[in-house]
């Protein structure tokens, strides 16, 4: 297929493989922003082909996994209690609440639906004029536009029974964050593709400048993921910091106007709580006042008390980088996909799913 | 088509199925006589008894198989093939030269006659091709909204070959793994339907009941094929890891020789599915020993539905229980059980 195999090509994969062992001369710590980079690297079994000297440690790019566990416990509440037809993507509906997760409440008979799009969610809003549908709307900038889109959409149609319960998550302020973290040592960055694709250049440069470290932003395919780590480890080899982009066949310095501005019209800036690191400043997106009617946080205003987290769970560790999954005591013992202490364990992004699935206990050196 | 035009509808005087239907009552006997028995027809089905009664001696292999399919009707099949084929299958993966199946449905108020017609003929035609007769069967109708249309269950009774010795037992170091034909097709074909995604070419099901090749091969190679399987749901890494389990061995295999159709492998990309999880029907993958690996694909090669025949793998003592994938650019992962069913993910 076109645009696939080539960036799956094993010559070209040597290629930069043997370039990285000539230049690698001392250790380096290099994270990888998001969740997608993370599964390709461990699928693909990169980490294994790597010179010993570079440390990849994974990112808090995981929407699922840094979604509060109180919103989750909201979203199963309105399936079961509220009677709304409750649409999400499939990657949340095996996230764990802390009594069931979406896929339980699904069983016992709530009308929970999984679907590709948010749009898809209107239409269902279209064709149930008796019934309130909420759309989950979790996800960093890359599920944004079209999330907010459906809120422009179900406006147009005048619907009074779409609502999204939204938990948009930016990246920029998590980087911070995690960089300000006393226990991470991180040396640089692959930025997020797709996040970039929509929000471009901009947001970066700022952060490579004030805290002086080299970031690559770098796609999901073996040879993007090759490349940007070679391009990060001349940075480091070389001292430098600076602002590269490796995925520049998707991602344009400018971002994506157009998808911008659904989002402006949608959405505005807040503070935002991760799951398993905290609340970081005005690192998230809620949606506009003006707009509250479509906001199922406001239109159904119920008040889940906040439960806590399983104390086992080190989920904030691996997602700031600090800690790697099979680190942590209860790794493929108590926590495994069937029984999930946290959610880097369920989701397709989450990197302790990614190595339950593609690493093996033998095998994840 | 040209199926239901050698076997037109009877004239009905109902165009649904009802309650009625499932009474046991005029209209289940009509629903029976006119159609279904007429269609099936053959001497032990003929005799309208409770049950088959017949003869068959030697090694015997017994399966049953429920069908469930949504959306009933798919590009390249519907239930019906799949409910023959399915059956059939199991019985040749048991080294089996199937003979007779039950045929069950469980069917949902409203569904037309037009369709449940539809169904039969599919389900006469297929196991015709597949030389095995339906000699008993049930038909229960449940109300609206407690069934999905249409619910099938098969099953199957067969004749094992007697050069056949299949079992998980005889799977062995250095075994070669070969896999009959491109991999996911079925389950991307009904997916696309399921979500509506259209592409370029259309995918379609690869459904088809394999005894037929799987006879020609024992004739040949016999006791050199230690196991076969037919990587239905849960898809090929499902099987391989199950066959690690049970014979604590381990097993590679090689991205770059497991077949995939071009636009099967996008849409998995698009859908964000692993095409080793995805459902198969009209695929089996064999174990043999490695003398005759090399020739048992050649043969496949020219039989039905073995044209894309391929080693895939081979079976090692290293690393016991595990699957290993040598990934396409040289790296190499586990290759895990499915957990629970693959949810397309967000972005």
């Amino acid at each position: 297929m076109k645009f696939l195999t080539e960036f799956r090509a094993p010559e070209v994969v040597e290629q930069y493989v043997n370039e990285l062992h000539k230049i690698v001369t001392k250790p380096w710590t290099i994270m990888e922003v998001c969740g997608g980079q993370t599964h390709s690297l461990v699928k693909n079994g990169i980490l294994h082909i790597l010179p010993k000297e570079i440390r990849m440690v994974h990112g808090p790019g995981c929407p699922v996994c840094v979604t509060p566990l109180n919103l989750i416990d909201k979203a199963v509440y309105l399936a079961e209690e509220k009677g709304v037809i409750l649409c999400s993507y499939g990657d949340m509906i095996r996230v764990p609440g802390s009594k069931r997760s979406l896929l339980e409440s699904k069983a016992n008979g709530a009308d929970v639906r999984i679907l590709y799009s948010p749009l898809e969610a209107v239409k269902i809003a279209q064709e149930n004029p008796d019934r309130q549908v909420v759309f989950f709307a979790v996800g960093f900038e890359t599920t944004a536009p079209a999330n907010a889109l459906s809120v422009v959409h179900a406006k147009r149609l005048g619907l009074k029974n779409y609502s999204i319960l939204a938990s948009h998550v930016l990246v920029p302020p998590a980087m911070e964050a995690v960089i300000n973290d006393e226990e991470a040592e991180i040396q640089a960055f692959l930025a997020a593709g797709h996040v970039c694709t929509i929000m471009g250049l901009g947001q970066y440069e700022p952060i490579v400048q004030k805290y002086n470290i080299p970031m690559v932003v770098t796609g999901f395919e073996p040879v993007d993921l090759l490349q940007g780590i070679l391009m990060t480890v001349k940075q480091l080899e070389r001292g430098e910091a600076n602002l590269e982009n490796q995925y520049s066949r998707v991602v344009k310095p400018e971002g994506n106007p157009e998808a911008r501005k659904v989002i402006d019209q949608v959405f505005e800036v807040t503070d935002r709580e991760w799951r398993g690191i905290g609340t970081i400043p005005m690192s998230g997106w809620e949606v506009k006042a003006e707009l509250s009617e479509f906001d199922a946080n406001k239109k159904f205003a119920v008040n889940i008390p906040k439960a806590p987290e399983c104390a086992d769970c080190i989920a904030g560790l691996v997602l700031k980088g600090i800690k790697k999954p099979y680190e942590c005591s209860q790794f493929g013992k108590g926590c495994t996909p069937m029984t999930p202490l946290g959610a880097p364990m369920v989701s397709t992004e989450g990197a302790c799913a990614a190595y339950y699935h593609f690493a093996g206990e033998e095998i994840s050196a | 088509m040209n199926m239901l035009l050698s076997c037109p509808m009877p004239q009905l005087d109902f165009d649904i199925i009802t309650l009625g239907h499932g009474s046991g009552g005029i209209l289940t006997n009509k629903l029976l006589e006119t159609g279904v028995f007429e269609l099936l027809k053959n001497p032990l089905l003929d005799e309208h008894h409770d049950g088959a009664i017949f003869e068959l001696s030697g090694r015997l292999a017994f399966s049953t198989d429920s069908f469930v399919i949504s959306p009933v009707f798919f590009p390249g099949g519907n239930i019906g093939e799949l409910a023959v084929n399915g059956t059939v299958n199991d019985l040749a993966m048991c080294g089996a030269v199937p003979k007779y199946l039950s045929l069950s449905f469980i069917l949902e108020e409203g569904l037309t006659m037009k369709e449940f017609w539809e169904i039969l003929v599919s389900i006469k035609f297929t196991a015709e091709h597949a030389g095995v007769q339906i000699v008993t069967g049930d038909t229960k109708v449940v109300e609206r909204g407690k069934g999905d249309r249409i619910f099938i269950n098969t099953s199957g009774i067969g004749q094992v070959h007697e050069k056949a010795q299949i079992s998980t037992k005889r799977v062995q170091t250095g075994d070669k793994i070969i896999v009959s034909g491109h991999i996911a097709t079925h389950g991307i074909a009904i997916m696309s339907v399921r979500e509506g995604l259209e592409f370029e070419t259309e995918i379609v099901s690869d459904t088809a009941h394999l005894n037929h090749t799987i006879k020609a091969l024992l004739d040949e190679y016999g006791a050199e094929i230690h196991l076969l399987k037919d990587p239905t749901r849960g898809g090929v890494a499902s099987v391989l890891n199950e066959i690690v389990r049970d014979t604590r061995l381990g097993i590679n295999i090689s991205q770059k020789s497991i077949p995939v159709l071009e636009e099967v492998y996008g849409a998995c990309e698009l859908l964000g599915l692993d095409p080793l999880y995805v459902a198969n029907e009209g695929v089996f993958i064999a174990f043999v020993s490695a003398e005759i690996a090399d020739d048992f694909v050649k043969k496949l090669q020219k039989l039905e539905h073995g044209q894309h025949a391929a080693v895939i793998g081979e079976v090692t003592t290293e690393h016991p229980k595990q699957v290993i994938l040598q990934s396409q650019i040289g790296g190499r992962r586990v290759v895990n059980m499915l957990v629970g069913e693959q949810l397309p993910r967000i972005c």
